[in-house]
């Protein structure tokens, strides 16, 4: 049967004994099982009410449970076995550590995880702002709305183009090559290459630390909450620590690095850094998400709180971060966390850019890597265990928030 | 207020400048790659695509010449054109060493009397006074400026002919087979339990909404080993079958989550008034619930519509390792890594598997933006 006749087949039967299904288990339950006459019709009544629901809900329950809860707990299952099937307790786990890829791969993740969440919120935030003072901002929204469309394979082809290289004597096709090598080491470059990145980067620097202060701040004067928010204090200052120092690390490479001007790069070739260029595609696709969450609301931030600070003479930028910004705090939370569980789970983008060459691995595609190349399940499950216990305090948070929710 | 209107306006002013700034950032990369989709082959890699509307000069690929020969005054003579009409030459050469040796017009000397022309047109006149049967046919290597050229010819090419194990027509048609079903089916199957859960009463129900919340973030990535364990055992292996049944079940809590959550926000007038009119749980759902959900229904069909069409681990785990069953966005992974530097074929590949979604996108952005909001605010 051709395909795309066994579609059309399918959403039939999917659709119509779905309806089925819920049409003849309400007629059977209300006429055969529990019919709402005779001597028992209010009994009756009660319980075909108390069994509906169930009803309604199986095949949902169903579904949910055979295809995302089962396989949580078959994969911590299957994680302890190893290749033949023998039983290793943490083996896996281990040799997973003692590997070099596997840790390299664990090392980019985290990068990932700080890098991509916050560029993709902060230019999110830049874009809500901006277009929300605009006429033509709607327009100027759905176009940077746009990559959220397309897909991570659509886009890696995208910036291969723009990451393209070629040898010195042909032109550049890519975008990125042809740009650098406009830049020839005279003034132009100094400015453009020096000393923009260095006040960028080095403003950055200045609000980690700042923000890694505030932070830290009430711990010091000898307050900050209950234990747990004292943790979260002193790892908040942690990683704010450890951000300063890599950006101060390349502050210092900005001044004192010999650039290779002339010389066309292959960009996704150069370790480190290409980890970067592979997050300037999520980042590019995340960006619009964060931007219609976040102008939706700061729309909702009442104008009164505006127009005080606007007549005690705040400036736009006041207005902006001390007004507006603690605001919506709440929702610039929910949309770190939200292109957190995305970058967690990113795969298509260095299965098709780089396929983890030149140290980009990361945990998603490592585990693919196990999984199907190597056809190492145990090693593949306990990585995927690993990305599992990596969501695990979104999760936990989502369902406390909920329960909270509902009550 | 003049007085802050005339300092504003230089903010304003930074405003439009900033935007215009980012949407050209965020629009330059696919725009680039939309362009190269419609320049040959040669023109790709001769210049880049922001250089596509000016005339190029370039260093051609080395063409073999080939023709019959005809004898005329006692010499044999080759006689033809090299390049495509438009073709300006200003240097040619003979040997990859010296590829510019030669003005147009000029006479070579290839040895054993035999005398190459080319003209400033590409046309060339190879002559002999033996017959060429047997003779080496001399490479042309030419710099010329070239016109712009655009052409469709790239699309036809990726959509019929099979480049990397089938054609991408043949790899749309199948994307659309699993992407329409796997839509349609989670949304009745949601919408049911989602009724279940907003508006029926019994005991356990808010652990079950917890449930589906914190389902929603399970990494899919979990699930492959186990379920194809399971599709194997009850024998419906790798096929189309089991990717439909897969992204059902990984669409589902965020189905629920969406339309729990909009149809908890229906009148609660509508729905106590039919029940004290007589109508069944199951009336009220089909007449009045679905309906008016018809906002959520829709957004939500669209977020699993684009995560179904752009998806490509489940895909490359549920579906058949054939060429026959391959998707797009399989088969474009593939085309990166057997022809990573073919550009016109990547670019028309990449612009054929991203136009449905980004149609699906600008038609109905509305509804989209809905459901993001209704996603994750709440």
């Amino acid at each position: 049967m051709h395909p795309a006749l066994q579609a059309l087949f399918v959403i039939v039967i999917g659709v119509g004994g779905c309806v089925f299904y819920f049409y003849a288990s309400n007629i059977f339950l209300d006429k055969v099982l529990y019919p709402a006459k005779g001597p028992n019709a209010g009994r009756n009544t009660n319980r075909a009410n108390m069994i509906r629901p169930w009803l309604f809900l199986f095949p949902a329950l169903a579904l949910l449970c055979l295809y995302l809860a089962y396989p949580v707990f078959a994969t911590a299952w299957l994680s302890v076995f190893n290749r033949d099937g023998d039983f290793v307790g943490l083996g896996n786990y281990s040799a997973m550590f003692a590997e070099p890829k596997f840790v390299e791969s664990l090392q980019n993740n985290i990068l990932w995880l700080i890098v991509v969440p916050a560029a993709a919120t902060a230019f999110g935030l830049l874009a809500a702002q901006l277009t929300d003072r605009i006429k033509w901002g709607n327009f100027a929204k759905s176009l940077i709305f746009m990559p959220m469309a397309i897909s991570f394979v659509g886009a890696s082809v995208i910036f291969k183009l723009i990451y393209d290289s070629r040898d010195a004597n042909l032109s550049q096709i890519g975008l990125i090559n042809a740009v650098w090598l406009k830049f020839d080491g005279g003034v132009g470059s100094f400015l453009m290459l020096r000393l923009v990145p260095f006040v960028l980067i080095g403003c950055l620097l200045l609000a980690i630390a700042w923000a890694g202060w505030s932070v830290l701040r009430p711990l010091v004067q000898g307050q900050g909450g209950g234990a747990l928010l004292k943790a979260a204090r002193v790892l908040g200052a942690l990683v704010a620590a450890f951000l300063v120092y890599e950006l101060a690390v390349w502050l210092y490479g900005i001044v004192t690095n010999e650039l290779p001007y002339g010389q066309p790069q292959v960009w996704l070739q150069k370790p480190y850094w290409n980890n970067f260029f592979l997050m300037a595609v999520l980042v590019w696709i995340q960006t619009g998400f964060a931007m219609v969450i976040l102008s939706a609301a700061l729309r909702g931030v009442p104008e009164d709180t505006i127009e005080a600070a606007t007549i005690d003479g705040a400036n736009p930028f006041q207005i902006f971060f001390k007004i507006k910004v603690p605001q919506i705090m709440g929702t610039i939370v929910v949309v770190w966390t939200t292109i957190t569980i995305t970058v967690l789970k990113v795969f298509d983008i260095v299965l098709a850019m780089t396929n983890g060459q030149w140290e980009t691995q990361v945990l998603a595609n490592y585990m693919y890597d196990k999984l199907f190349r190597s056809l190492d399940w145990g090693m593949g499950s306990a990585s995927a265990m690993i990305i599992m216990l990596l969501v695990t305090p979104i999760l936990i948070w989502n369902v406390i928030n909920a329960r909270k929710e509902m009550r | 207020m003049d007085g802050i209107a005339g300092k504003k306006s230089g903010l304003v002013w930074a405003v439009h400048l900033s935007t215009i700034a980012l949407v050209l950032l965020w629009v330059v990369p696919t725009f680039g790659l939309l362009v190269s989709s419609f320049r040959t082959g040669d023109q790709i890699v001769g210049s880049g695509w922001w250089q596509s509307l000016s005339t190029q000069v370039q260093q051609l690929a080395a063409v073999r010449i080939e023709g019959d020969e005809v004898q005329r005054d006692g010499v044999f003579v080759i006689e033809g054109q090299l390049y495509a009409a438009g073709t300006d030459v200003s240097a040619w050469g003979t040997s990859s060493r010296e590829p510019e040796a030669y003005e147009p017009g000029a006479v070579a000397d290839l040895g054993d009397g035999v005398t190459l022309t080319v003209g400033a047109d590409g046309g060339f006149v190879l002559s002999s006074p033996t017959t060429m049967a047997d003779l080496r046919m001399p490479r042309v290597f030419a710099t010329a400026s070239t016109p712009p050229e655009f052409t469709v010819d790239n699309y036809t090419n990726v959509i019929s002919s099979p480049l990397a194990g089938q054609s991408i027509g043949q790899a749309f048609l199948n994307t659309m087979t699993v992407a329409i079903p796997a839509t349609i089916i989670p949304i009745l199957v949601a919408a049911f339990a989602a009724y279940a859960l907003a508006w029926m009463d019994f005991p356990g129900r808010a652990l079950l909404v917890a449930f589906v919340v914190g389902l929603l973030v399970v990494p899919l990535q979990l699930a492959l080993i186990p379920l194809l364990q399971f599709h194997n055992w009850i024998g419906i292996g790798k096929g189309y079958l089991g990717i439909w049944m897969a992204h059902t079940g990984f669409g589902l809590p965020l189905a629920i989550y969406l339309l729990r959550n909009y149809m908890v926000g229906l009148p609660r007038d509508i729905i106590e008034n039919a029940k004290v009119d007589g109508a069944t749980d199951f009336q009220i759902f089909t007449k009045i619930i679905l309906p008016l959900s018809f906002p959520a229904l829709a957004s939500f069909a669209i977020f699993q519509f684009l995560w179904t069409w752009n998806d490509l681990l489940v895909a490359l785990v549920f579906l058949g390792t054939g060429n026959d069953q391959q998707v797009l966005t399989g088969n474009i992974v593939n085309l990166m890594g057997s022809r990573g530097g073919d550009w016109e074929i990547l670019s028309a590949s990449a612009f054929v598997s991203i136009a449905v979604p980004l149609a699906v996108f600008f038609s109905m952005q509305r509804f989209l933006v809905r459901g993001l909001l209704a996603g994750s605010v709440k």
